[in-house]
């Protein structure tokens, strides 16, 4: 059980909430207390906009515990439109191949749940094809 | 037109400031579950094909996609929502709500009121009605309210021809904010055991031909005439109307036992294409419709829960719509996103195969 844990990362996990160093600008996902380009330690929540584009990508098979539920499923690096690059699961795929370069936007999802069934459910970012 | 006593009004004019409408990519036809549990016989299917989550999706995933997009065409401050509540026979948590984890993801908690709703399909009216009164009576300037489903059916049931998933969420808020203004509503509920899942149960039980005379075509109708006779309107007054829809036939005849023409209600009738989204399947086809509605519009929508209920809403567009409405996905698009499952993959997505 870990629903502390899971407790504290929800605002990052549910709308991909990171930090913008308030002295540099430097944006950071996950959330960074000290700026890794200038070294401030003053930081602001900043919300990134969720859209980007998949930069490489690979298919798991072999699950770790907690993520056999839906394997077989693509991780990626996506690059956000804000620069960064976030890893994170593909979801809705459907028949599409992933690509690198294919657009994508984040959506909130079931990751996993914490232990067996009677285990809290957690949720967080995934990317899926750009619907339109 | 004579003052009816038993509408619900609230004393100060409410609306809907944002609507959001979501529908799963995965599609199960008919005729898929028609193979494998009646030997391909396909004559007299209820729908052409029905929606299904994925395996990472759920009420709670699927309610705040639906309410981020109502928030995109509302652009209020999440931080002035006073309540989050949300409809549904399918919330993923027996304990522990589901409008608790939507509220914290849009960024309206904490100073929110958030609950979960259970009225079988009229679970998402039932939430509107709720944000009308707290909107209405100045307890709040929004209220945030939604209906949707990942709903159940028994493998081999006529259920599970249309048992689907998706549902729509709304901004309800001050009638001058509203891209449409909800003139009244009118609410009929008797008890009447037509459908119905006990405690523990993992798919629902129905009165097979009770669910339709008596419950179905009972509330839906009486619900529609009391409201239409006490705002003095005649189908005819109404550009468009949106049913409760367990399936393609029985929304087309409550339709035209109520004067309503195919044309009216052809933009709302989703469920031959999506199936039935219980608590979703009335207020998505509102989202439908909103998508093509002009201002000046009136629209005419009722709900049906089992157990039983109805809930008649009279509303009107305004001008507001126009620039709201390219602001977020529409409902067509969801629908367009579309790819077709056999029933051994549905049976897997929707956790029908024992694995312990």
């Amino acid at each position: 059980m870990e629903i502390a844990r899971h407790w504290r990362l929800k605002e990052q996990r549910y709308n991909l909430t990171g930090t913008v160093c308030t002295k540099c600008g430097e944006k950071s996902f996950p959330p960074r207390r000290v700026c890794p380009k200038c070294g401030s330690e003053t930081s602001a929540p900043f919300t990134f906009c969720g859209r980007g584009e998949v930069y490489s990508f690979t298919t798991i098979y072999e699950a770790p515990t907690g993520f056999n539920e839906t394997a077989p499923y693509t991780v990626a690096l996506v690059r956000l439109e804000e620069g960064l690059l976030v890893t994170a699961q593909l979801t809705d795929l459907g028949n599409d191949k992933p690509e690198i370069g294919m657009p994508v936007e984040m959506v909130t999802r079931r990751l996993r749940s914490d232990g067996d069934e009677r285990g809290m459910l957690v949720y967080g970012y995934k990317f899926r094809p750009a619907v339109v | 037109m004579t003052e009816n006593k038993n509408l619900l009004k609230p004393s100060r004019p409410v609306g809907i400031v944002g609507y959001g409408a979501y529908v799963p990519r995965y599609r199960l036809p008919a005729k898929e579950v028609a193979r494998v549990w009646v030997g391909g016989r396909g004559t007299g299917l209820p729908i052409k094909e029905k929606s299904v989550p994925g395996l990472d999706e759920d009420v709670i995933t699927m309610s705040l996609e639906a309410t981020r997009n109502a928030m995109k065409r509302a652009g209020v401050d999440p931080a002035e929502i006073r309540a989050v509540w949300f409809g549904s026979e399918s919330h993923p948590y027996a304990v522990k709500p589901t409008s608790t984890i939507v509220a914290e993801a849009i960024g309206a908690a904490p100073h929110v009121q958030a609950a979960d709703m259970e009225f079988a399909c009229k679970a998402g009216t039932e939430a509107m009605v709720m944000a009308m009164g707290m909107v209405g009576s100045g307890m709040g300037r929004y209220a945030i309210a939604g209906g949707l489903d990942t709903a159940q059916g028994k493998p081999g049931d006529a259920l599970e021809y249309t048992a689907a998933a998706g549902g729509a969420a709304f901004v309800i808020g001050p009638a001058d904010e509203s891209l449409a203004v909800i003139n009244a509503v009118y609410s009929y509920v008797t008890d009447t055991p037509d459908f119905w899942r006990r405690e523990y149960q993992r798919y629902p039980e129905h009165g097979n031909r009770f669910t339709g005379e008596p419950a179905y075509f009972k509330h839906i109708l009486a619900a529609g005439k009391i409201l239409m006779e006490a705002m003095g309107a005649k189908a005819s007054d109404y550009t468009w109307a949106t049913f409760h829809q367990p399936n393609a036939k029985f929304p087309q005849r409550a339709a035209s036992l109520l004067g309503f023409t195919p044309e009216q209600i052809e933009p709302g009738l989703l469920s031959p294409v999506i199936g039935n989204t219980y608590a979703g399947a009335a207020i998505i086809g509102l989202t439908s419709t909103l998508d093509v509605a002009k201002p000046g519009d009136r629209i005419l929508m009722v709900s049906f829960g089992s157990g039983a209920g109805s809930d008649a809403f009279d509303i009107t567009v305004t001008e507001k719509l126009l620039e709201r409405r390219d602001k977020a996905l529409k409902t067509q698009d969801y629908i367009a996103r579309r790819t077709e499952i056999d029933y051994a993959m549905y049976a897997r997505m929707r956790g029908k195969i024992a694995m312990k």
